[in-house]
């Protein structure tokens, strides 16, 4: 599968970062090789199994609905970059 | 051209568990910011999320209640987008495999009833909130990891009225369940709606549009509205209508565009790996339905039976569970149930609403409300003047009997000072008199009312009727 520039660009989107022009061709090869490794997976014969979301044979884990002490507020913001008036101060977002 | 439009609602419900969805930090309101925290709701590294069991019997509640299929097997999926209401920068919801779908709940739609169905109801967690200032964003996670329910409607509600019904149904079923507050206002059940227009007997469906932002039902019946009429507008000039997510504004009574980028949201779901998956067993399902209290439907059908009431006479107080509650108290004291329910309905509601209270937190008993009832019935004070009585009895917390008592708010049904009155008005209202010699029978309700005036209200307005008749016939 071939990775073109605009589908890293939108990836780097989705995930929030920043990439130079120079950065977008190495990483359209690098992952298409990643991706091209991991096609190697559809060879694999799988017809006779159900799809599966968890490898773990766990099932119904439950908490009972009772209060926990919750953090101290002063150690929840303890390592906030930036705080104001007991919150989290963020640089300003309007959806 | 006509048009007709196709509405469906998203309904989210906090649910009012004691603790969160997924760790053990109390749901509370109004406390201090980021107090109801821990490493869980707060996604630090390395923390693990355990499903609340009464969140999880709650929502499975709620889906039988809505007639839904519960699944029997259902999984936990990340829906994943940068915003930082969300700390973990996903937030734990529900895709593929939802606990429950296909379900429909009954409105009232022009006399018949309608059949909306609901697509699915599922589990989530609730972001925190955001304070916006000039030049940063605060935020607050102690909502962060509320249990929310989603209740997706499927697209079968024609009119803005439809989808206000639809929502009062909703969230009396709720109530009746005990597991949501169902506060617009406070953020506990909030509402989105999309909504697209289409030529009257054209069957494909037209560009849909999302509206947010509103805080109360009757904002979404004004949006939907205002959409209607925006939408007819533009089609009509032949103009496209844009697929694009609007915001309600209450004040400016409009409908605007979100201005976002144009991009569909690309979520990137994957099933949740650190909550294994969930089997309903039908024997919990079975222990739930037999758990399930009397549902608004039953409660209004039982009522009717009961009470020889209409089913449109009831619709009013059955919306209202601890009202409806607060009806059978009543009925128990005093067997006459149309006049306790016209009374809940009205003097007692207007003051539920005047005074922004609940009728458990109106401070008047049942007892109370039936003594003031009765005196009303037996003619101890007329049913104007009960009203105020009412608000004083709000007031002070003083019974009916010494209000009336102190005022001097008993009824006048003495016939020699009530003679006197009706003398007087008649005297000086010589017009009405001819009209009613002239056969307008308003013309006397229009001296009656004269005589209740002066009397203060007081006036026992059968007798006041039968004075004047005697004496207008002598004239």
């Amino acid at each position: 599968m071939a990775i073109s520039k605009d589908t890293v660009k939108y990836v780097a989107h989705l995930a929030r970062i920043r990439l130079k022009p120079e950065e977008l061709d190495v990483f359209s090869v690098q992952l298409e090789e990643i991706l091209k490794y991991m096609e190697k997976l559809n060879e694999a014969e799988v017809s006779h199994i159900p799809p599966t979301s968890h490898i773990l044979s766990l099932k119904n884990v439950f908490r009972a609905d009772q209060v926990r002490p919750s953090l101290d507020v002063d150690a929840v913001l303890e390592n906030a970059p930036k705080k104001k008036d007991r919150q989290f101060s963020v640089p300003k977002v309007i959806a | 051209m006509s048009y007709e439009c196709v509405i469906g609602l998203e309904v989210h419900a906090q649910l009012n568990t004691r603790t969160k969805a997924f760790c053990g930090c109390a749901v509370e309101f109004g406390k201090e910011p980021n107090s109801l925290t821990c490493p869980v709701c707060l996604g630090l590294p390395g923390s693990l999320p355990v499903l609340n069991q009464t969140a999880f019997e709650y929502a499975v509640k709620v889906a039988l209640a809505l007639g839904c299929q519960v699944q029997k097997n259902t999984k936990f999926d990340r829906k994943n987008y940068f915003y930082p209401d969300l700390p973990k920068n996903y937030q734990i919801s529900q895709y593929d495999l939802p606990l429950s779908l296909k379900g429909s709940l009954e409105i009232e739609s022009a006399d018949k009833m309608k059949k909306i169905g609901i697509t699915r109801v599922h589990l989530e967690e609730d972001a925190g909130k955001l304070i916006h200032l000039d030049d940063a964003s605060l935020v607050d996670y102690n909502r962060a990891g509320t249990p929310l329910l989603e209740i997706v409607s499927e697209p079968d509600i024609s009119s803005p009225l439809e989808a206000y019904d639809y929502l009062t149904v909703l969230k009396a079923i709720l109530q009746y369940l005990g597991v949501s507050d169902c506060d617009m206002e406070k953020g506990t059940l909030r509402c989105d709606a999309n909504i697209s227009l289409r030529k009257t007997g054209v069957k494909t469906l037209g560009a849909k549009v999302e509206l947010k932002n509103m805080n109360s039902f009757k904002a979404v019946k004004d949006a939907l509205e205002y959409e209607i009429g925006r939408q007819t507008d533009l089609l009509s000039e032949n103009k496209g209508i844009i697929q694009e997510t609007r915001l309600w504004d209450a004040k400016k009574l409009a409908t605007f565009s979100m201005r976002t980028k144009e991009e569909a949201s690309d979520y990137r779901y994957f099933p949740e790996p650190d909550l294994p998956l969930f089997t309903i067993e039908d024997s919990l399902i079975e222990k739930i339905k037999g758990s399930l209290p009397e549902l608004p439907r039953e409660k209004s059908a039982r009522f009717v039976k009961e009470y020889g009431l209409t089913e449109r006479e009831v619709k009013l107080v059955i919306q209202d569970k601890d009202l409806a509650d607060y009806f059978e108290a009543c009925c128990k004291l005093y067997p006459k149930a149309k006049i306790i329910n016209n009374w809940l309905i009205g003097a007692v509601s207007a003051e539920m609403n005047s005074r922004k209270l609940e009728i458990a937190t109106l401070r008047l008993s049942a007892a109370s409300l039936i003594e003031l009832i009765k005196l009303v019935e037996d003619g101890s004070v007329s049913n104007l003047v009960a009203k105020d009585v009412l608000k004083e009895m709000l007031d002070s917390g003083k019974p009916a009997v010494s209000i009336i008592k102190e005022k001097g708010l008993a009824q006048i049904s003495d016939t020699s000072q009530l003679e006197k009155i009706a003398g007087d008005v008649i005297k000086e209202n010589g017009r009405s008199v001819q009209d009613f010699l002239a056969g307008k029978e308003n013309a006397l309700m229009f001296l009656v009312g004269q005589v209740m005036r002066k009397s203060g209200g007081k006036a026992n307005p059968k007798v006041v009727q039968e004075i004047l008749r005697g004496r207008l016939k002598n004239v």
